[in-house]
Protein backbone atom coordinates (compact mmCIF):
# COMPACT_ATOMS: atom_id res chain seq x y z
CA UNK A 1 0.00 0.00 0.00
CA UNK A 2 2.67 2.44 -1.01
CA UNK A 3 0.11 4.72 -2.58
CA UNK A 4 -1.91 4.81 0.59
CA UNK A 5 1.08 5.93 2.67
CA UNK A 6 2.06 8.57 0.23
CA UNK A 7 -1.42 10.01 0.01
CA UNK A 8 -2.37 9.92 3.63
CA UNK A 9 0.92 11.54 4.56
CA UNK A 10 0.53 14.39 2.13
CA UNK A 11 -3.15 14.94 2.04
CA UNK A 12 -5.70 13.97 4.51
CA UNK A 13 -9.20 12.80 4.47
CA UNK A 14 -10.42 14.02 1.13
CA UNK A 15 -7.94 12.16 -0.97
CA UNK A 16 -8.08 9.11 1.21
CA UNK A 17 -11.58 8.42 -0.12
CA UNK A 18 -10.08 7.44 -3.45
CA UNK A 19 -7.95 4.88 -1.75
CA UNK A 20 -10.73 2.77 -0.41
CA UNK A 21 -10.94 1.70 -4.05
CA UNK A 22 -7.43 0.28 -3.94
CA UNK A 23 -7.35 -3.47 -3.95
CA UNK A 24 -5.12 -5.31 -1.56
CA UNK A 25 -2.54 -6.06 -4.24
CA UNK A 26 -1.98 -2.36 -4.90
CA UNK A 27 1.54 -2.77 -3.58
CA UNK A 28 2.49 -4.56 -6.79
CA UNK A 29 1.18 -1.95 -9.20
CA UNK A 30 2.08 -2.57 -12.81
CA UNK A 31 2.91 0.36 -15.04
CA UNK A 32 1.39 0.21 -18.55
CA UNK A 33 0.00 -3.33 -18.25
CA UNK A 34 -0.58 -5.20 -21.52
CA UNK A 35 -3.99 -6.62 -22.40
CA UNK A 36 -3.25 -9.97 -20.77
CA UNK A 37 -2.31 -8.23 -17.55
CA UNK A 38 -5.38 -5.95 -17.78
CA UNK A 39 -7.59 -9.04 -17.98
CA UNK A 40 -6.49 -9.85 -14.45
CA UNK A 41 -7.31 -6.33 -13.25
CA UNK A 42 -11.05 -6.51 -13.93
CA UNK A 43 -13.46 -6.56 -11.03
CA UNK A 44 -16.80 -8.25 -11.58
CA UNK A 45 -18.48 -5.81 -9.18
CA UNK A 46 -17.30 -2.86 -11.26
CA UNK A 47 -18.37 -4.53 -14.48
CA UNK A 48 -21.80 -5.36 -13.08
CA UNK A 49 -22.33 -1.82 -11.89
CA UNK A 50 -21.35 -0.42 -15.27
CA UNK A 51 -23.79 -2.75 -17.05
CA UNK A 52 -26.59 -1.69 -14.70
CA UNK A 53 -25.67 1.99 -15.10
CA UNK A 54 -25.78 1.67 -18.86
CA UNK A 55 -29.31 0.29 -18.76
CA UNK A 56 -30.33 3.05 -16.33
CA UNK A 57 -29.12 5.76 -18.70
CA UNK A 58 -31.03 4.10 -21.54
CA UNK A 59 -34.16 4.44 -19.40
CA UNK A 60 -33.46 8.17 -19.03
CA UNK A 61 -33.98 8.59 -22.77
CA UNK A 62 -36.53 5.87 -23.45
CA UNK A 63 -39.02 6.65 -22.05
CA UNK A 64 -38.13 9.16 -19.29
CA UNK A 65 -37.03 12.13 -21.39
CA UNK A 66 -39.83 11.50 -23.87
CA UNK A 67 -42.47 11.52 -21.12
CA UNK A 68 -40.94 14.52 -19.37
CA UNK A 69 -40.91 16.52 -22.60
CA UNK A 70 -44.10 15.01 -24.03
CA UNK A 71 -46.26 15.94 -21.07
CA UNK A 72 -45.28 19.57 -21.55
CA UNK A 73 -46.46 19.92 -25.15
CA UNK A 74 -50.01 20.06 -26.44
CA UNK A 75 -51.96 16.86 -27.16
CA UNK A 76 -51.53 17.23 -30.92
CA UNK A 77 -47.72 17.10 -30.66
CA UNK A 78 -47.25 14.38 -28.04
CA UNK A 79 -46.21 11.60 -30.40
CA UNK A 80 -43.83 13.85 -32.33
CA UNK A 81 -41.82 14.47 -29.18
CA UNK A 82 -41.80 10.79 -28.20
CA UNK A 83 -40.77 9.81 -31.72
CA UNK A 84 -38.08 12.49 -31.96
CA UNK A 85 -36.45 11.39 -28.70
CA UNK A 86 -36.77 7.67 -29.53
CA UNK A 87 -35.36 7.94 -33.05
CA UNK A 88 -32.63 10.38 -32.05
CA UNK A 89 -31.51 7.89 -29.44
CA UNK A 90 -31.56 4.95 -31.84
CA UNK A 91 -29.87 6.72 -34.76
CA UNK A 92 -27.19 8.22 -32.54
CA UNK A 93 -26.34 4.85 -31.03
CA UNK A 94 -25.80 3.50 -34.56
CA UNK A 95 -23.57 6.48 -35.41
CA UNK A 96 -21.71 5.95 -32.16
CA UNK A 97 -20.92 2.35 -33.07
CA UNK A 98 -19.95 3.19 -36.66
CA UNK A 99 -17.60 6.11 -36.05
CA UNK A 100 -18.58 8.17 -33.00
CA UNK A 101 -16.82 6.05 -30.41
CA UNK A 102 -13.63 6.10 -32.42
CA UNK A 103 -13.65 9.89 -32.85
CA UNK A 104 -14.34 10.42 -29.15
CA UNK A 105 -12.21 7.78 -27.50
CA UNK A 106 -9.12 7.08 -29.54
CA UNK A 107 -5.95 9.11 -29.45
CA UNK A 108 -5.70 12.05 -31.83
CA UNK A 109 -1.92 12.09 -31.47
CA UNK A 110 -0.78 15.70 -31.43
CA UNK A 111 -4.32 16.83 -32.20
CA UNK A 112 -6.18 17.20 -28.93
CA UNK A 113 -9.58 18.14 -30.40
CA UNK A 114 -10.80 14.83 -31.80
CA UNK A 115 -9.59 11.26 -32.02
CA UNK A 116 -8.82 9.02 -34.96
CA UNK A 117 -10.77 6.48 -36.97
CA UNK A 118 -8.89 3.36 -35.85
CA UNK A 119 -11.92 1.94 -34.02
CA UNK A 120 -14.48 2.75 -36.73
CA UNK A 121 -17.15 0.05 -36.89
CA UNK A 122 -15.74 -1.13 -33.56
CA UNK A 123 -12.58 -2.46 -35.17
CA UNK A 124 -10.49 -4.21 -32.55
CA UNK A 125 -13.05 -3.76 -29.77
CA UNK A 126 -13.68 -7.25 -28.43
CA UNK A 127 -14.66 -8.94 -25.16
CA UNK A 128 -10.92 -9.21 -24.56
CA UNK A 129 -10.09 -5.49 -24.65
CA UNK A 130 -10.34 -3.23 -21.63
CA UNK A 131 -11.11 0.36 -20.72
CA UNK A 132 -9.20 2.40 -18.17
CA UNK A 133 -10.74 3.72 -14.94
CA UNK A 134 -9.62 6.42 -12.53
CA UNK A 135 -7.51 4.01 -10.49
CA UNK A 136 -4.14 2.49 -11.24
CA UNK A 137 -4.45 -1.12 -12.35
CA UNK A 138 -8.25 -1.23 -12.39
CA UNK A 139 -9.88 -2.06 -15.75
CA UNK A 140 -13.24 -3.13 -17.08
CA UNK A 141 -14.38 -4.53 -20.43
CA UNK A 142 -14.13 -2.01 -23.25
CA UNK A 143 -17.45 -3.12 -24.75
CA UNK A 144 -19.15 -2.15 -21.49
CA UNK A 145 -17.46 1.26 -21.62
CA UNK A 146 -18.49 1.58 -25.26
CA UNK A 147 -22.12 0.86 -24.36
CA UNK A 148 -22.07 3.16 -21.33
CA UNK A 149 -20.72 6.02 -23.43
CA UNK A 150 -23.17 5.13 -26.22
CA UNK A 151 -26.08 5.97 -23.94
CA UNK A 152 -24.51 9.38 -23.22
CA UNK A 153 -23.87 10.06 -26.90
CA UNK A 154 -27.46 9.12 -27.69
CA UNK A 155 -29.35 10.96 -24.94
CA UNK A 156 -27.43 14.24 -25.31
CA UNK A 157 -28.72 14.99 -28.84
CA UNK A 158 -32.20 13.94 -27.69
CA UNK A 159 -32.14 16.74 -25.09
CA UNK A 160 -31.95 19.30 -27.90
CA UNK A 161 -35.38 18.51 -29.39
CA UNK A 162 -37.16 20.20 -26.48
CA UNK A 163 -36.00 23.63 -27.59
CA UNK A 164 -38.00 23.66 -30.83
CA UNK A 165 -40.67 21.10 -29.97
CA UNK A 166 -44.05 21.45 -31.72
CA UNK A 167 -42.63 23.02 -34.91
CA UNK A 168 -39.87 20.98 -36.58
CA UNK A 169 -39.76 18.65 -39.57
CA UNK A 170 -38.78 15.14 -38.59
CA UNK A 171 -36.36 14.08 -41.34
CA UNK A 172 -34.18 17.23 -41.35
CA UNK A 173 -34.04 16.95 -37.56
CA UNK A 174 -32.68 13.41 -37.77
CA UNK A 175 -30.06 14.52 -40.30
CA UNK A 176 -29.08 17.30 -37.92
CA UNK A 177 -28.62 14.75 -35.15
CA UNK A 178 -26.18 12.64 -37.17
CA UNK A 179 -24.12 15.70 -38.08
CA UNK A 180 -24.26 17.20 -34.60
CA UNK A 181 -23.16 13.99 -32.92
CA UNK A 182 -20.23 13.69 -35.32
CA UNK A 183 -19.08 17.30 -35.43
CA UNK A 184 -19.99 18.56 -31.96
CA UNK A 185 -20.58 15.81 -29.42
CA UNK A 186 -17.71 13.49 -30.33
CA UNK A 187 -15.04 16.22 -30.38
CA UNK A 188 -16.25 17.76 -27.11
CA UNK A 189 -16.39 14.32 -25.46
CA UNK A 190 -12.85 13.71 -26.73
CA UNK A 191 -11.63 17.06 -25.43
CA UNK A 192 -13.11 16.56 -21.97
CA UNK A 193 -12.97 12.82 -21.31
CA UNK A 194 -10.28 11.25 -23.47
CA UNK A 195 -7.00 10.44 -21.78
CA UNK A 196 -4.50 7.60 -21.83
CA UNK A 197 -5.40 6.35 -18.37
CA UNK A 198 -3.60 6.29 -15.02
CA UNK A 199 -1.18 3.50 -15.92
CA UNK A 200 -0.20 5.02 -19.27
CA UNK A 201 -0.24 8.80 -18.92
CA UNK A 202 3.13 9.04 -17.10
CA UNK A 203 4.81 7.50 -20.18
CA UNK A 204 2.70 9.35 -22.76
CA UNK A 205 2.20 12.69 -21.02
CA UNK A 206 0.72 14.23 -24.17
CA UNK A 207 -2.05 11.70 -24.74
CA UNK A 208 -5.26 13.48 -23.70
CA UNK A 209 -8.08 15.66 -24.99
CA UNK A 210 -7.67 19.44 -25.02
CA UNK A 211 -9.87 20.32 -22.03
CA UNK A 212 -8.68 17.31 -20.02
CA UNK A 213 -5.17 18.64 -20.55
CA UNK A 214 -6.17 22.08 -19.31
CA UNK A 215 -7.36 20.41 -16.12
CA UNK A 216 -11.08 21.03 -16.62
CA UNK A 217 -13.20 18.97 -14.20
CA UNK A 218 -16.39 17.44 -15.58
CA UNK A 219 -17.33 14.27 -13.77
CA UNK A 220 -20.43 13.17 -15.68
CA UNK A 221 -21.07 15.72 -18.39
CA UNK A 222 -21.83 19.32 -17.43
CA UNK A 223 -20.00 20.59 -20.50
CA UNK A 224 -20.20 17.52 -22.73
CA UNK A 225 -23.89 16.86 -22.18
CA UNK A 226 -25.81 19.80 -20.76
CA UNK A 227 -24.06 22.96 -21.95
CA UNK A 228 -23.40 21.24 -25.25
CA UNK A 229 -27.06 20.33 -25.85
CA UNK A 230 -28.44 23.49 -24.21
CA UNK A 231 -26.63 25.94 -26.47
CA UNK A 232 -27.46 23.83 -29.54
CA UNK A 233 -31.10 24.02 -28.49
CA UNK A 234 -30.95 27.81 -28.22
CA UNK A 235 -29.48 28.09 -31.71
CA UNK A 236 -32.17 25.75 -32.99
CA UNK A 237 -35.10 27.64 -31.46
CA UNK A 238 -33.74 30.97 -32.72
CA UNK A 239 -33.21 29.69 -36.27
CA UNK A 240 -36.43 27.68 -36.47
CA UNK A 241 -38.43 30.60 -35.06
CA UNK A 242 -41.27 30.92 -32.60
CA UNK A 243 -44.33 28.71 -32.61
CA UNK A 244 -47.42 30.12 -34.29
CA UNK A 245 -49.44 31.72 -31.51
CA UNK A 246 -46.55 31.98 -29.06
CA UNK A 247 -47.51 34.56 -26.43
CA UNK A 248 -50.90 35.15 -28.06
CA UNK A 249 -52.68 31.87 -27.44
CA UNK A 250 -52.46 29.58 -24.42
CA UNK A 251 -50.18 26.56 -24.77
CA UNK A 252 -50.47 24.82 -21.41
CA UNK A 253 -48.83 21.40 -20.86
CA UNK A 254 -51.20 18.60 -21.83
CA UNK A 255 -50.25 16.23 -19.00
CA UNK A 256 -48.15 17.21 -16.02
CA UNK A 257 -48.78 13.71 -14.69
CA UNK A 258 -46.67 12.37 -17.52
CA UNK A 259 -44.06 15.07 -16.99
CA UNK A 260 -43.82 14.02 -13.35
CA UNK A 261 -43.49 10.36 -14.33
CA UNK A 262 -40.74 11.20 -16.81
CA UNK A 263 -38.87 13.43 -14.36
CA UNK A 264 -39.00 10.75 -11.69
CA UNK A 265 -37.59 8.13 -14.05
CA UNK A 266 -34.91 10.63 -15.05
CA UNK A 267 -33.90 11.00 -11.42
CA UNK A 268 -33.57 7.24 -10.98
CA UNK A 269 -31.73 6.88 -14.28
CA UNK A 270 -29.40 9.73 -13.35
CA UNK A 271 -27.81 7.50 -10.71
CA UNK A 272 -26.58 5.37 -13.61
CA UNK A 273 -25.46 8.50 -15.40
CA UNK A 274 -23.53 10.07 -12.53
CA UNK A 275 -22.50 7.13 -10.40
CA UNK A 276 -21.70 5.09 -13.50
CA UNK A 277 -19.33 7.85 -14.54
CA UNK A 278 -17.18 6.81 -11.60
CA UNK A 279 -16.47 3.63 -13.64
CA UNK A 280 -15.93 1.67 -10.43
CA UNK A 281 -18.26 0.49 -7.66
CA UNK A 282 -16.35 1.86 -4.67
CA UNK A 283 -16.52 4.46 -1.90
CA UNK A 284 -16.36 7.34 -4.34
CA UNK A 285 -19.37 5.82 -6.11
CA UNK A 286 -21.20 6.10 -2.79
CA UNK A 287 -20.25 9.77 -2.57
CA UNK A 288 -21.45 10.44 -6.11
CA UNK A 289 -24.73 8.72 -5.27
CA UNK A 290 -25.26 10.81 -2.12
CA UNK A 291 -24.35 14.04 -3.92
CA UNK A 292 -26.68 13.32 -6.83
CA UNK A 293 -29.50 12.49 -4.46
CA UNK A 294 -29.15 15.53 -2.20
CA UNK A 295 -28.50 18.18 -4.84
CA UNK A 296 -31.72 17.10 -6.57
CA UNK A 297 -33.80 17.21 -3.42
CA UNK A 298 -32.35 20.60 -2.52
CA UNK A 299 -33.03 22.08 -5.93
CA UNK A 300 -36.61 20.76 -6.12
CA UNK A 301 -37.28 22.08 -2.62
CA UNK A 302 -35.71 25.44 -3.42
CA UNK A 303 -37.79 25.89 -6.58
CA UNK A 304 -40.98 25.16 -4.66
CA UNK A 305 -40.03 27.70 -1.99
CA UNK A 306 -39.22 30.33 -4.63
CA UNK A 307 -42.63 29.80 -6.25
CA UNK A 308 -44.35 29.93 -2.91
CA UNK A 309 -42.75 33.32 -2.31
CA UNK A 310 -43.12 34.73 -5.84
CA UNK A 311 -46.48 33.27 -6.96
CA UNK A 312 -47.98 32.23 -3.65
CA UNK A 313 -48.44 28.66 -4.93
CA UNK A 314 -45.79 25.96 -5.32
CA UNK A 315 -46.45 24.18 -8.61
CA UNK A 316 -45.65 20.57 -9.43
CA UNK A 317 -44.04 21.66 -12.67
CA UNK A 318 -41.83 23.98 -10.62
CA UNK A 319 -40.87 21.12 -8.32
CA UNK A 320 -39.84 18.79 -11.12
CA UNK A 321 -38.09 21.58 -13.02
CA UNK A 322 -36.07 22.26 -9.90
CA UNK A 323 -35.23 18.57 -9.59
CA UNK A 324 -33.96 18.46 -13.18
CA UNK A 325 -31.97 21.68 -12.67
CA UNK A 326 -30.40 20.12 -9.58
CA UNK A 327 -29.51 16.96 -11.48
CA UNK A 328 -27.97 19.04 -14.25
CA UNK A 329 -25.89 21.16 -11.88
CA UNK A 330 -24.56 18.25 -9.84
CA UNK A 331 -23.61 16.28 -12.96
CA UNK A 332 -20.15 17.83 -13.44
CA UNK A 333 -19.62 18.19 -9.68
CA UNK A 334 -20.93 14.87 -8.36
CA UNK A 335 -17.51 13.23 -8.00
CA UNK A 336 -15.87 16.29 -6.46
CA UNK A 337 -18.40 17.85 -4.06
CA UNK A 338 -19.30 16.84 -0.52
CA UNK A 339 -22.93 16.05 0.33
CA UNK A 340 -23.35 19.40 2.09
CA UNK A 341 -21.88 21.50 -0.71
CA UNK A 342 -24.07 19.50 -3.14
CA UNK A 343 -27.11 20.79 -1.27
CA UNK A 344 -25.85 24.37 -1.61
CA UNK A 345 -25.26 23.84 -5.32
CA UNK A 346 -28.85 22.61 -5.61
CA UNK A 347 -30.17 25.78 -3.94
CA UNK A 348 -28.09 28.05 -6.16
CA UNK A 349 -29.01 26.39 -9.44
CA UNK A 350 -32.74 26.65 -8.74
CA UNK A 351 -32.48 30.37 -8.06
CA UNK A 352 -30.51 30.97 -11.26
CA UNK A 353 -32.65 28.73 -13.48
CA UNK A 354 -35.89 30.14 -12.05
CA UNK A 355 -34.81 33.65 -13.01
CA UNK A 356 -33.74 32.34 -16.39
CA UNK A 357 -36.95 30.56 -17.41
CA UNK A 358 -39.34 33.15 -15.94
CA UNK A 359 -37.81 36.60 -16.17
CA UNK A 360 -34.91 36.47 -18.64
CA UNK A 361 -36.65 34.25 -21.19
CA UNK A 362 -39.72 36.49 -21.25
CA UNK A 363 -37.58 39.62 -21.57
CA UNK A 364 -35.57 38.22 -24.47
CA UNK A 365 -38.65 36.70 -26.10
CA UNK A 366 -37.09 33.54 -27.60
CA UNK A 367 -39.37 30.48 -27.78
CA UNK A 368 -37.35 27.67 -26.17
CA UNK A 369 -40.40 25.43 -25.85
CA UNK A 370 -39.22 23.20 -23.01
CA UNK A 371 -36.44 25.38 -21.56
CA UNK A 372 -33.53 23.31 -22.82
CA UNK A 373 -31.33 26.40 -22.74
CA UNK A 374 -32.67 27.79 -19.47
CA UNK A 375 -32.36 24.56 -17.52
CA UNK A 376 -29.67 22.46 -19.23
CA UNK A 377 -27.26 25.10 -20.54
CA UNK A 378 -27.60 27.59 -17.68
CA UNK A 379 -27.84 24.83 -15.05
CA UNK A 380 -24.82 23.19 -16.67
CA UNK A 381 -22.84 26.42 -16.47
CA UNK A 382 -23.75 26.86 -12.80
CA UNK A 383 -22.61 23.28 -12.22
CA UNK A 384 -19.42 23.55 -14.26
CA UNK A 385 -18.24 26.69 -12.48
CA UNK A 386 -19.63 25.52 -9.15
CA UNK A 387 -17.53 22.36 -9.52
CA UNK A 388 -14.38 24.44 -9.09
CA UNK A 389 -15.70 25.68 -5.74
CA UNK A 390 -17.14 22.49 -4.30
CA UNK A 391 -14.13 20.42 -5.38
CA UNK A 392 -11.84 22.41 -3.08
CA UNK A 393 -10.55 20.07 -0.34
CA UNK A 394 -10.74 23.06 2.01
CA UNK A 395 -14.54 22.85 1.62
CA UNK A 396 -14.62 19.08 1.99
CA UNK A 397 -14.25 18.46 -1.75
CA UNK A 398 -12.24 15.74 -3.45
CA UNK A 399 -9.72 18.01 -5.18
CA UNK A 400 -8.16 16.40 -8.22
CA UNK A 401 -5.80 13.51 -8.80
CA UNK A 402 -2.44 14.07 -10.45
CA UNK A 403 -2.11 11.26 -12.98
CA UNK A 404 1.18 12.43 -14.48
CA UNK A 405 3.06 10.38 -11.91
CA UNK A 406 2.84 6.65 -11.27
CA UNK A 407 1.08 5.74 -9.09
CA UNK A 408 -1.29 8.72 -9.14
CA UNK A 409 -1.26 11.18 -6.25
CA UNK A 410 -3.61 13.96 -5.19
CA UNK A 411 -2.87 17.26 -6.90
CA UNK A 412 -2.41 20.59 -5.14
CA UNK A 413 -5.76 22.36 -5.43
CA UNK A 414 -6.02 26.03 -6.39
CA UNK A 415 -9.65 27.17 -6.46
CA UNK A 416 -9.11 30.45 -8.30
CA UNK A 417 -7.11 28.79 -11.05
CA UNK A 418 -9.69 26.02 -11.29
CA UNK A 419 -12.52 28.53 -11.72
CA UNK A 420 -10.62 30.09 -14.64
CA UNK A 421 -10.10 26.63 -16.17
CA UNK A 422 -13.79 25.78 -15.78
CA UNK A 423 -14.81 29.07 -17.43
CA UNK A 424 -12.49 28.29 -20.35
CA UNK A 425 -14.12 24.88 -20.74
CA UNK A 426 -17.60 26.46 -20.63
CA UNK A 427 -16.69 29.09 -23.20
CA UNK A 428 -15.07 26.59 -25.55
CA UNK A 429 -18.16 24.39 -25.39
CA UNK A 430 -20.51 27.34 -25.97
CA UNK A 431 -18.52 28.53 -28.98
CA UNK A 432 -17.89 25.08 -30.49
CA UNK A 433 -21.39 23.73 -30.05
CA UNK A 434 -23.19 27.06 -30.55
CA UNK A 435 -21.22 27.88 -33.69
CA UNK A 436 -21.39 24.51 -35.41
CA UNK A 437 -25.04 23.99 -34.43
CA UNK A 438 -25.99 27.36 -35.90
CA UNK A 439 -24.23 26.53 -39.17
CA UNK A 440 -25.90 23.11 -39.37
CA UNK A 441 -29.36 24.53 -38.66
CA UNK A 442 -28.86 27.25 -41.27
CA UNK A 443 -27.75 24.80 -43.96
CA UNK A 444 -30.73 22.54 -43.26
CA UNK A 445 -33.09 25.50 -43.20
CA UNK A 446 -31.88 26.64 -46.63
CA UNK A 447 -31.85 23.16 -48.19
CA UNK A 448 -34.53 20.83 -46.81
CA UNK A 449 -36.30 23.38 -44.64
CA UNK A 450 -36.66 22.92 -40.90
CA UNK A 451 -40.20 24.06 -40.36
CA UNK A 452 -43.47 22.49 -41.45
CA UNK A 453 -46.13 24.66 -43.10
CA UNK A 454 -48.43 26.77 -40.93
CA UNK A 455 -51.28 24.37 -41.67
CA UNK A 456 -49.27 21.35 -40.55
CA UNK A 457 -48.21 23.17 -37.42
CA UNK A 458 -51.82 24.12 -36.62
CA UNK A 459 -53.02 20.55 -37.15
CA UNK A 460 -50.23 19.22 -34.98
CA UNK A 461 -47.14 17.25 -35.89
CA UNK A 462 -48.61 13.92 -34.75
CA UNK A 463 -51.18 13.61 -37.51
CA UNK A 464 -49.24 15.44 -40.23
CA UNK A 465 -45.68 14.17 -39.67
CA UNK A 466 -46.39 10.74 -38.21
CA UNK A 467 -49.93 9.90 -39.37
CA UNK A 468 -51.34 9.03 -35.96
CA UNK A 469 -52.78 10.59 -32.82
CA UNK A 470 -51.66 10.11 -29.25
CA UNK A 471 -55.17 9.90 -27.85
CA UNK A 472 -58.26 8.55 -29.56
CA UNK A 473 -61.27 9.07 -27.41
CA UNK B 1 -94.67 24.79 -22.07
CA UNK B 2 -91.42 26.34 -20.96
CA UNK B 3 -87.77 25.42 -21.28
CA UNK B 4 -85.81 26.41 -18.20
CA UNK B 5 -82.08 26.79 -18.89
CA UNK B 6 -79.86 27.17 -15.85
CA UNK B 7 -76.11 27.82 -15.89
CA UNK B 8 -74.82 26.69 -12.50
CA UNK B 9 -71.64 25.90 -10.61
CA UNK B 10 -70.58 22.31 -11.38
CA UNK B 11 -70.47 21.17 -7.75
CA UNK B 12 -74.10 22.28 -7.27
CA UNK B 13 -75.48 19.87 -9.88
CA UNK B 14 -76.43 17.10 -7.45
CA UNK B 15 -78.33 19.46 -5.16
CA UNK B 16 -80.20 20.96 -8.09
CA UNK B 17 -81.10 17.53 -9.46
CA UNK B 18 -82.39 16.33 -6.09
CA UNK B 19 -84.41 19.48 -5.53
CA UNK B 20 -86.01 19.18 -8.97
CA UNK B 21 -86.79 15.48 -8.40
CA UNK B 22 -88.53 16.49 -5.19
CA UNK B 23 -90.69 18.77 -7.31
CA UNK B 24 -91.67 15.89 -9.57
CA UNK B 25 -89.49 16.86 -12.52
CA UNK B 26 -88.82 13.62 -14.37
CA UNK B 27 -85.98 14.51 -16.71
CA UNK B 28 -83.33 17.01 -17.58
CA UNK B 29 -80.42 17.47 -19.97
CA UNK B 30 -77.00 18.37 -18.55
CA UNK B 31 -74.04 19.75 -20.51
CA UNK B 32 -70.54 20.77 -19.44
CA UNK B 33 -70.00 24.29 -20.72
CA UNK B 34 -67.53 27.15 -20.41
CA UNK B 35 -68.24 30.83 -20.29
CA UNK B 36 -67.74 34.04 -18.47
CA UNK B 37 -69.77 36.63 -16.65
CA UNK B 38 -68.81 38.78 -13.72
CA UNK B 39 -66.79 35.98 -12.17
CA UNK B 40 -63.11 36.29 -13.12
CA UNK B 41 -61.20 33.28 -14.45
CA UNK B 42 -58.12 31.79 -12.86
CA UNK B 43 -54.45 32.34 -13.57
CA UNK B 44 -52.36 29.34 -14.53
CA UNK B 45 -48.56 29.58 -14.42
CA UNK B 46 -46.31 27.06 -16.17
CA UNK B 47 -42.72 28.06 -15.43
CA UNK B 48 -42.49 31.45 -17.14
CA UNK B 49 -45.73 31.21 -19.11
CA UNK B 50 -48.76 32.78 -17.48
CA UNK B 51 -52.25 32.11 -18.85
CA UNK B 52 -55.34 33.75 -17.46
CA UNK B 53 -58.31 31.62 -18.33
CA UNK B 54 -61.30 33.94 -18.63
CA UNK B 55 -63.58 31.04 -19.48
CA UNK B 56 -64.91 29.37 -16.34
CA UNK B 57 -66.27 25.81 -16.42
CA UNK B 58 -70.02 25.62 -15.67
CA UNK B 59 -72.88 23.16 -15.97
CA UNK B 60 -75.87 23.90 -18.17
CA UNK B 61 -79.12 22.25 -17.00
CA UNK B 62 -82.11 22.21 -19.34
CA UNK B 63 -85.55 21.30 -18.05
CA UNK B 64 -88.70 21.24 -20.15
CA UNK B 65 -91.78 21.83 -18.01
CA UNK B 66 -95.47 22.67 -18.13
CA UNK B 67 -96.45 26.30 -17.78
CA UNK B 68 -97.86 25.69 -14.29
CA UNK B 69 -94.68 24.18 -12.90
CA UNK B 70 -92.21 26.57 -14.57
CA UNK B 71 -92.31 29.13 -11.76
CA UNK B 72 -91.57 26.50 -9.08
CA UNK B 73 -88.75 24.98 -11.15
CA UNK B 74 -87.04 28.35 -11.44
CA UNK B 75 -87.53 28.98 -7.73
CA UNK B 76 -86.10 25.59 -6.73
CA UNK B 77 -83.05 25.95 -8.98
CA UNK B 78 -82.43 29.46 -7.69
CA UNK B 79 -82.47 28.19 -4.12
CA UNK B 80 -80.53 24.95 -4.54
CA UNK B 81 -77.76 26.37 -6.76
CA UNK B 82 -77.23 29.41 -4.56
CA UNK B 83 -73.99 29.89 -2.65
CA UNK B 84 -74.22 33.65 -2.32
CA UNK B 85 -70.89 34.05 -4.08
CA UNK B 86 -70.18 35.64 -7.43
CA UNK B 87 -70.36 33.10 -10.25
CA UNK B 88 -73.50 31.25 -9.10
CA UNK B 89 -74.90 31.45 -12.61
CA UNK B 90 -78.11 32.46 -14.35
CA UNK B 91 -81.53 31.03 -15.22
CA UNK B 92 -83.33 31.67 -18.50
CA UNK B 93 -86.90 30.69 -19.36
CA UNK B 94 -88.12 30.40 -22.93
CA UNK B 95 -91.38 29.36 -24.54
CA UNK B 96 -91.56 25.95 -26.15
CA UNK B 97 -93.83 25.62 -29.19
CA UNK B 98 -94.14 21.89 -29.44
CA UNK B 99 -92.92 18.63 -27.81
CA UNK B 100 -93.03 15.00 -28.98
CA UNK B 101 -92.17 11.78 -27.15
CA UNK B 102 -90.34 9.75 -29.78
CA UNK B 103 -91.35 6.29 -28.52
CA UNK B 104 -95.12 6.84 -28.44
CA UNK B 105 -95.70 9.90 -30.57
CA UNK B 106 -97.48 11.65 -27.64
CA UNK B 107 -97.30 15.42 -27.88
CA UNK B 108 -96.98 18.56 -25.73
CA UNK B 109 -97.72 18.36 -21.96
CA UNK B 110 -98.20 14.58 -22.03
CA UNK B 111 -94.87 14.17 -23.73
CA UNK B 112 -92.90 15.98 -21.00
Amino acid sequence: MKLFNKLSAGLGVAAATALTAMPAWAADLVKAPDVAAQAGMVNKGDTTWMLVSTALVLMMAVPALGLFYGGLVRTKNMLSVLMQTLMTFCICSLVWACWGYSIAFTSGGENHFFGGLSKMFLAGVTPGTYAVTFSNNVYFPELVYFCFQMTFASITPALIVGAFAERIKFVPLMIFMVLWLTLVYCPIAHMVWYWAGPDFLPDTPNDYGYLWGLGALDFAGGTVVHINAGIAGLMGCLIVGKRIGYKTEPMPPHSLTMTMTGASLLWVGWFGFNVGSNLEANGLAGLVFANTFLATSAAAFAWAVIELIVHGKPSLLGGVTGAIAGLVAITPACGFASPMTSILLGFVVSIVCFLMVTTVKNKLGYDDTLDVFGVHCIGGIVGAIGTAIVADPALGGQGFVDYTVFPAVAGKYDMAAQIITQIKAVLLTLVWSGGISAVLFFILKLTMGLRPSAEVEQDGLDISEHGERAYNY
Amino acid sequence: MKLVIAIIKPFKLDEVREALSGLGVQGMTVTEVKGFGRQKGQTEIYRGAEYSTNMVPKIKVEVATTDDLAGRVVEVIQQSANTGAIGDGKIFVIDVAHAVRIRTGETDDVAL
